[in-house]
């Protein structure tokens, strides 16, 4: 907008390398725990996640395979050979090896080192070794050697599979998965219901008492939910419902609806009035204006508030641990059982980052899909 | 009975009997106690036409009185209670204990500091990132990636940054990226520009910004504006303020020079006392900046391009048409944000449940009274914490509320 006076902001370079710089430093934490999730425990603990983004090189020492075993013998001369990353864990391009550990880089892949004597030691790029010499010289045990390979990045999803298919109790997060499903579901869709009916009613309809129904939600809005949990927990055990399903989607239908009353009624009040009162000159109920007419044109509003409450319940940790969790612990939600995981497995970071991004997942699919209806409830729903 | 199974069926009961509700009670209404015809067709109608607003409330006013209203009394009631004495009726006395615990105050004032930075750093960031994503082609590839944090919940952004954090032992490879880039910094000159020149010149420029906001406000007076003596508080207030923060700066800058970095040692970041909270907060401020921007750049975009443009024209540096032009257009919805992550900043548990839980004095609030209900299980001190937490929110919800009615008239 500073542009309006006709010259080019000199500045636009600035401005692009500042936002780079910014969106940089947002999805780096994430980046972070993404690429740790395909990492394996040893390279999580040995080296940092923005080291497997790029070829690693890493020196290792190994043994040639005993001699007294393998050794062939063409015309007296001695030979053992193999290859190091075959017969030992380990892969990639050998840069260059050493047959003493004060200098392990002493030799190219395929030059042949003299150990003296006429014993003779090679190993190539790909880790063949051949160990040549008189009978004396191959006995005994194996000749030492230094190898310094680089290896390409390496991505495993074993730790996706520990976490959803074959992890032990603790570790295995299918059930709290379905959990959260099933908490999040039916809390989703219940209050959006009860909400429209009651938005339609402060939007269209005249009664008395109307401006002050809609102050009081509007006051509601901010009541923190945290006052709710002692009184609540003693209602469910007091009327029988007790800690479970039931309970958790009543009470986050409760604290869901002053929110979406007030989306839906900011939204209803703005449809043309028209379309209504022709309706009800044509002789339609108030109940078949609502269905027939409110919610189809209130889609984008119903949408939004949708988006709200899934994410909301989907990442709740509070709520689920008042309402629903017993110690049992068959109805552990994955927010919860994260927490858990931190406290038990606090420093095993392929199993924490893992588990965060299976929970994390769906909801960052929900944002990217619909992020176009989560703004625009974010703009109706701030109070102004 | 399965989970998901009885997921269904409430789904299906609670969607089905909601409908079932509305639509049989209005026909009750229609057919059997008004009908809308006879010789009382219209005197049953606008009678009808009372009772239907209610039939349609009914099921969300009794949600909303009996998970929202009631608990705020019933938790009143709760603080001035004793369980053990099988909830007779003590007073004070919750308070006066909750006031005399350390912990307390420890939260509480933990939980000042959150009010005072996350909703300022937020929307501050918020702003920059509106502004310079509404200048670029990819600005709104830019603004996904920055509103993303917003999906994450507080647990899984909680493990994010406790990778962040991670800290190991001296001789091994670090790797959390915050220590990583700390021990890159060994005391030479790059560790003075970055830790030293850097922090300084942030700090100088924000004394600057906060230095020339006050003179905006207090400048007014000076001249002798009579724009009514109402304004003369506010404007004297915000000038104070500034002048005690710009005091503040000055000080941390001058405090910033004396200090030694303990450069070479990898540090666990969240048992620093007092700079702990801080890097909490961070986890917070990264959620909620996504928020401030969406809101801010769609009122920047608001503002009428001649207010800028007569702005220019007549002289106005960059700086002017920001703090002057932008900045008193948008003041309405600076306050919407600020008040919106205040609520949340009030409400804050998850990170620090799952990241410190209170320890090394990073308490808050909102986990105290987590605390004291289900782990000390004393209601009463843990009910008289909640309602303290209610407090510092009704004047918000005063001001949304006396906000709300002004709209509507």
């Amino acid at each position: 907008m500073d542009n309006i006076a006709g010259s080019k902001s000199s500045l636009g370079w600035v401005v692009q390398i500042s936002t780079v710089l910014l969106v940089a430093l947002w999805i780096f934490p994430t980046v972070g725990l993404l690429v740790s999730s395909f990492r394996t425990a040893d390279q999580i603990s040995s080296s940092g996640w923005w080291a497997a983004l790029f070829p690693s090189e890493q020196s290792q020492r190994y043994r040639v395979a005993d001699p007294d075993d393998n050794r062939s013998n063409v015309d007296g001369v001695y030979v053992v050979k193999g290859n190091f990353f075959t017969e030992n864990r380990g892969g990639g391009d050998i840069k260059s090896w050493g047959t003493s550990s004060r200098e392990i880089g002493a030799y190219a892949p395929g030059e042949v080192a003299d150990l003296g004597d006429g014993e003779t030691f090679s190993v190539d790029a790909e880790g063949n070794y051949a160990w040549t010499g008189n009978d004396e010289q191959i006995s005994g045990r194996g000749q030492r050697a230094f190898v310094t390979a680089v290896s390409p990045p390496e991505f495993t999803f074993n730790n996706y599979n520990t976490i959803l298919f074959s992890g032990t109790a603790g570790d295995n997060m299918t059930k709290a998965f379905f959990n959260t499903l099933t908490v999040t579901i039916p809390a989703t869709v219940i209050p959006i219901v009860v909400a429209a009916f009651a938005a339609y009613a402060l939007a269209w309809m005249d009664f008395p008492g109307r401006a002050l129904l809609i102050a009081i939600i509007v006051g509601l809005l901010v009541v923190p939910l945290q006052l709710a949990l002692i009184p609540l927990l003693s209602l469910h055990v007091g009327i029988g419902i007790g800690k479970g399903y039931l309970g958790t989607w009543l009470a986050h239908t409760g604290f869901g609806l002053p929110l979406a009353i007030y989306l839906l009624r900011n939204y209803m009040v703005g449809l043309p009035r028209d379309i209504i009162e022709n309706a009800k000159v044509d002789g339609a109920t108030d109940f078949q204006i609502f269905t027939k007419i409110i919610l189809p044109l209130s889609f984008p509003a119903l949408a939004s508030f949708a988006i709200f409450q899934f994410l909301w319940t989907w990442n709740d940790l509070l709520v689920a641990k008042v309402f629903l969790i017993d110690s049992t612990g068959q109805t552990t939600v994955m927010t919860d059982q994260i927490v858990n995981l931190l406290g038990t497995r606090g420093g095993n970071w392929e199993i924490l980052a893992t588990a965060a991004f299976v929970s994390i997942a769906v909801p960052l699919v929900v944002f990217f899909a619909m992020q176009k209806y989560l703004v625009r409830g974010l703009l109706a729903g701030s109070v102004k | 009975m399965n989970p998901a199974l009885l997921g269904l069926i409430t789904i299906i009961a609670g969607v089905g009997g909601c409908i079932g509700y509305f639509y049989l009670s209005n026909q009750f209404l229609d057919k059997v106690l008004f009908p809308a015809k006879g010789p009382n067709a219209g005197q049953n109608i606008n009678r009808a036409n009372l009772i239907r607003p209610w039939l349609f409330l009914f099921p969300a006013l009794f949600a909303l009185g009996l998970y929202l209203a009631y608990p705020v009394f019933e938790t009143l009631r709760l603080s001035l209670t004793d369980r053990d004495q099988g909830g007779a009726f003590v007073g004070l006395e919750n308070y006066q204990q909750m006031f005399s615990e350390p912990k307390f105050w420890e939260a509480l004032s933990n939980n000042m500091l959150w009010l005072i930075v996350v909703p300022a750093a937020a929307t501050a960031f918020g702003l920059l990132a509106a502004q310079l994503t509404d200048r670029i082609k990819w600005g709104s590839v830019a603004k996904s990636l920055i509103f993303m944090p917003m999906a994450i919940s507080f647990v899984g952004a909680a493990v994010i940054f406790k990778l962040v954090y991670d800290t190991r032992p001296v001789d091994q490879n670090q790797i959390g990226i915050l220590n990583a880039v700390w021990l890159q910094f060994e005391g030479g000159i790059g560790s003075f520009l970055f830790l030293k020149a850097l922090p300084a010149l942030v700090l100088a420029s924000f004394a600057g910004i906060v230095a020339y906001v006050g003179w905006i406000f207090i400048q007014p007076i000076a001249n002798r504006n009579d724009e009514g003596l109402g304004f003369i508080p506010l404007r004297l207030f915000v000038g104070s303020a500034a002048l005690y923060l710009v005091w503040l700066s000055v000080k941390s800058l001058a405090g910033l020079f004396v200090f030694s970095f303990p450069y070479g040692e990898p540090q666990t970041w969240l048992t620093i006392p007092f700079w702990n909270s801080f890097f909490l907060m961070v986890v917070l401020i990264w959620i909620q900046t996504g928020f401030a921007m969406v809101i801010l750049s769609a009122a920047l975009r608001g503002i009428p391009e001649e207010t800028i443009e007569a702005a220019i024209v007549d002289g106005a540096n960059p700086l002017q048409v920001f703090f002057k032009i932008k900045v008193p257009q948008i003041m309405g919805t600076i306050v919407v944000v600020w008040t919106t992550i205040t609520l949340v900043v009030l409400k804050v548990f998850d990170i620090v449940f799952a990241m410190s839980n209170g320890q090394w004095e990073t308490q808050v609030l909102a986990n105290y009274m987590y605390d004291k209900l289900f782990r000390a299980d004393e209601w009463g001190v843990g009910s008289a914490s909640a309602i303290i937490i209610m407090l510092l929110v009704s004047p918000i919800l005063i001001w949304n509320v006396y906000n709300a009615r002004k709209e509507m008239k």
